[in-house]
Order: C-alpha cells, then sequence, then structure tokens
C-alpha cells in the first residue's frame, strides 16, 4: 500500500525488452531529504529503473507513488491521460547524463521554460528563482549564452538548474558526471553534494563512489535487474553482504582509497 | 534593343502586378505547405504502421508527379469528378499540397537528425502533444531545416511560373503578355528572369538570417 511519509515509493516494479528481464520486481522508499545512490554494474538496470519513476517507460508491473498518489494509473486503475501524467511529471526533477538542455534557448530560457509553460506559474517570479539559481550553480554570467557555448560542467549545472527551477519534490540523477572530463566532474558534484547537505531528496544513478560513500544517506545496489543490496554507504562499502558488491567495490571503488573517484 | 526595354518599362505595372502575385502565390502555398507538414511529419514518424504508411504513400507519390501535370489535374481534372476551382484557388491549392509532400520529407529529416535527449528532457519536464512539438521539438527542427526549407520556397517560386497555364497573372504570365503584345520576347523574359532572381536574392538573405541564429545556437 502506498505509504505517504515517503517522497517515493517504488513497489514491486518490473520491465521487460522483448525477451530481456531489464527489472525484476524492484521495491524501495526515498524519505524526504535522503539521498539514495543507486550502483550496479553497466546494463544492471539503472537508467530504465529511474526512466520507470517518471514513466519515459511504462512499468510493466508493479506501482509507483510520489507522496502517496500512484504515478501514471488513476485511481479507477486505468492508464492516466498524458495531461494528468505530465503534471505529476512536473514535480520530478530530471538530471540527464548527456544533459539534454534545449538548445534553441539560452540558459535563462532553458531554466524558465517548463515553469512558465507547463506550471504556468507568473514570469516574473518564475524569472526571480531562475536567476537565484544560477547564482547557486555559480553561472550568472552565462545567462544569456546558448547551451552550444558552454563546458561539459558549466552544461550539468545548468541541467541540475533547470531540474531545481521546477521546485521538485524529487529529483531523478542518471550518471550525471559521467559523459565529464576528469577536471569538470569536481565542479557538478560540489552543487549535488550541496544539495544533498541541504535535504533535497535524490536518487542519483552514479559510478562516483566518492560521492555515493560520503554524500549517500543510503546504497542500493543493482544486479541484473534485482536489487541484490541495500544499506548505508558505511556498510554497504566496507561489509558488502553479497558476492556482487564485493566484486562491484573492488572494480569501482579501488580508486576511492586513494583519494581519486573517477572509474 | 535599348527600345525594347523602354517598351517592358511602360508596361511596368503589368509585370509589377505579376511579381506581386507570384510573391503572395508562393508566401501562401509555402507557408499553408509548411503548416500541413506539422501535421503530415509525425504521422510519417507515427508508430501506428497503417498511419505511417499511408502518408508514406502520399509524400512519394506527390514527389514523383511533375508539378505541371499535377496543376492539370487540379485544375482541368478535378471538375470532371465535380470539384471546379477557379484559377487562383486551382493554383494555391495544387502549389500547397504538391509541396506540403516536400516539406513534410524535409522536416522528417531534419526530425530524424535530432537528438532525442532534450525531447525526452521535454517529456520529463511535463510537456506533452503540442506543447512538446511546439515549444521543443519545433524550433531546433525549423533552425536546422531553414536552409533546406528556404531551397524548397525557390522551387516554390519557381513552380509558380507553371500557373500561367491556367492563365494565373503571375510574372510569367505577365511576361508573356507584353511579349505577345508588343513582341518583345527577349526584353520581357529577360526582365521576368530577372525579377524571379530579384526574388530569389530576398529568400536567400531570409535563410542567412535563419542561419545566423542556428550558428549562435550551434
Ligand atoms: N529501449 C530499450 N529497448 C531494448 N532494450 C533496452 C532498452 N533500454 C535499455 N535496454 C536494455 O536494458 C538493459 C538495461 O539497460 P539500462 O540502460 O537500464 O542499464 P544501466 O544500468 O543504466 O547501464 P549503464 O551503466 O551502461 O548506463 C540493457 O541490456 C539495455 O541494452
Ligand atoms: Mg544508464
Amino acid at each position: 500500500m502506498a505509504d505517504g511519509s515517503k517522497v517515493l515509493d517504488v513497489a514491486g516494479v518490473s520491465k521487460r525488452f522483448g525477451d530481456l528481464e531489464v527489472l525484476s520486481d524492484i521495491s524501495f522508499q526515498v524519505a524526504k531529504g535522503e539521498t539514495v545512490c543507486v550502483l550496479g554494474p553497466s546494463g544492471s538496470g539503472k537508467s530504465t529503473l529511474l526512466r520507470c519513476i517518471n514513466w519515459l517507460e511504462r512499468p510493466d508491473a508493479g506501482q509507483i507513488y510520489l507522496t502517496g498518489t500512484e504515478i501514471g494509473v488513476t485511481g479507477a486503475g486505468i492508464v492516466m491521460s498524458d495531461r494528468e501524467l505530465s503534471r505529476l511529471r512536473t514535480r520530478i526533477g530530471m538530471v540527464f547524463q548527456h544533459f539534454a538542455l534545449w538548445p534553441h534557448l539560452t540558459v535563462l530560457q532553458n531554466l524558465m521554460e517548463a515553469p512558465i509553460q507547463v506550471q504556468k506559474r507568473p514570469s516574473a517570479e518564475v524569472r526571480d528563482e531562475a536567476l537565484a539559481l544560477l547564482a547557486k550553480v555559480g553561472l550568472s554570467d552565462k545567462r544569456d549564452a546558448f547551451p552550444a557555448k558552454l563546458s561539459g560542467g558549466q552544461k550539468q549545472r545548468v541541467g541540475i538548474a533547470r531540474a531545481l527551477a521546477m521546485r521538485p519534490d524529487l529529483l531523478l540523477f542518471d550518471e550525471p558526471t559521467s559523459a565529464l572530463d576528469p577536471e569538470l566532474v569536481g565542479e557538478v558534484l560540489v552543487v549535488m553534494r550541496e544539495l544533498a547537505h541541504e535535504g533535497m531528496t535524490m536518487v542519483v544513478v552514479t559510478h562516483e563512489m566518492g560521492f555515493a560513500r560520503d554524500a549517500a544517506t543510503r546504497i542500493l545496489f543493482l544486479d541484473r535487474g534485482r536489487v541484490v543490496e541495500t544499506a548505508p554507504p558505511e556498510r554497504f562499502f566496507s561489509a558488502p553482504e553479497t558476492e556482487r558488491a564485493r566484486q562491484f567495490i573492488q572494480r569501482y571503488a579501488g580508486h576511492v582509497a586513494n583519494g581519486g573517484c573517477r572509474t | 534593343m535599348i527600345h525594347d526595354f523602354g517598351i517592358v518599362w511602360s508596361e511596368r505595372n503589368l509585370l509589377l502586378s505579376g511579381l506581386g502575385n507570384t510573391t503572395i502565390l508562393s508566401v501562401l502555398s509555402a507557408a499553408a505547405a509548411l503548416l500541413i507538414a506539422f501535421v503530415l511529419t509525425p504521422a510519417l514518424m507515427s508508430k501506428q504502421q497503417w498511419l505511417a504508411g499511408i502518408v508514406r504513400g502520399f509524400v512519394d507519390g506527390m514527389r514523383c508527379v511533375p508539378f505541371l501535370l499535377f496543376a492539370y489535374i487540379v485544375y482541368y481534372g478535378l471538375p470532371s469528378v465535380g470539384l471546379r476551382l477557379d484559377n487562383w484557388t486551382s493554383g494555391l491549392v495544387a502549389l500547397t499540397i504538391y509541396n506540403a509532400a516536400y516539406m513534410a520529407e524535409i522536416l522528417r529529416g531534419a526530425w530524424a537528425a535530432q537528438p532525442r535527449e532534450p525531447i525526452e528532457a521535454g517529456i520529463a519536464f511535463g510537456f506533452s502533444n503540442l506543447g512538446l512539438f511546439r515549444r521543443i521539438v519545433l524550433p531546433p527542427l525549423l533552425l536546422a531545416a531553414g536552409p533546406v526549407i528556404g531551397n524548397q520556397m525557390i522551387q516554390i517560386i519557381k513552380d509558380s511560373a507553371f500557373l500561367t497555364i491556367i492563365a494565373l497573372p503571375e510574372l510569367t504570365h505577365a511576361a508573356s503578355s507584353i511579349q505577345s503584345r508588343h513582341y518583345v520576347p527577349f526584353a520581357a523574359f529577360i526582365t521576368a528572369v530577372f525579377l524571379y532572381w530579384g526574388l530569389c536574392l530576398v529568400i536567400e538573405a531570409g535563410v542567412s538570417s535563419i542561419d545566423r541564429l542556428a550558428m549562435a545556437r550551434r
């Protein structure tokens, strides 16, 4: 049953592409202010899980609740209209691996587009908030630049600000630093750490073990479409319960001990 | 020879109204063709096989018909199935429908070349249906396809000359009436050629300003 005290409640979600079962019976909950890091080898279904949460992919089975409201299906058990689904999606911010900024709009316009066009909020208010968000991610001077003229790190900070401009209840990150040059990863992680610290509710798919270790409240370890392990980061990294997790940590997190966090 | 051009000059009002009509015909039918293409293109890319198939058939078929023949069918052929259009309506309808097929194919190509992620982001941020198309999909598409659409505009201007055969008073029609009235074929037709060229230069200028917008975003 839906647990309204949780921001996100994923209950028994499964998804298959043809013969391939990508997610099998995934269940977890995220409380307000939590940062859950989703780890797992390539192809384990991490992106698919995020895309199921806001119904970019339609799950084959299971339910997803956002603060107690089921996503994708109405109370009567029928699939939502595009309009209803869109309204729920505006409450979930998403940050993409390849930024996915809108290329025809300036940085400031990227932040203001959905709040004005979709949420129908007054543009003066949206603009003030967008300017404040740009200041927060350190890009006030880029407000009139087009995305193509920014570095990867700057693009991703715009991507985060754009998601925050929706005042979302939940932020989803899909490998937000994987497409960045190593020297640009830090500036994005700084912003994400700050959000985690401020109590933003986040689900972060990442290969940045350093970030997972010190910013996550909980680790969700996925392997072949199943949640194999879920634990606080201290326990997950120091005493993983499963052999799969142990191997994974050895492969990816070996660098953490040396102070680096890239894989 | 100078004298011949003097005769053409004395008929400048006729030529200018021909130029005006050519411009009106081309602009109206290009705009209408583009609007129809906005509907055809999503249909071409639809997951509904039957819908995509029907539209694909129309687009491919239309692009294989010579425009002159199509204009004949609309003006002379349709009355035999009970649909009689005057020459202006026939001309506009023929140019519009014919070029809608080209515009749809142009937009489809540009659409297929667009990265998927920004559109996904649009969906994730709550855009859907018409809003998604209008605010997220279309603007980059038009910027990318601007030069090709401009080319097609030029094609439309040239195709509109065929409409002289249904007695539409456009530029070619004006030039040919001047020549038949005064027997100054070279002067009359060369003048028309230069006026067409001027029209194309205006289009080119429009295209390069779209290109500048696109460059700023690349
Ligand atoms: N639309 C799709 N159609 C068919 N198969 C898909 C589709 N999307 C994902 N898959 C497959 O599902 C599996 C899980 O993909 P997913 O992208 O969720 O993995 P991931 O954990 O995010 O991997 P990575 O770390 O490489 O991003 C992969 O085998 C992938 O090939
Ligand atoms: Mg992925």
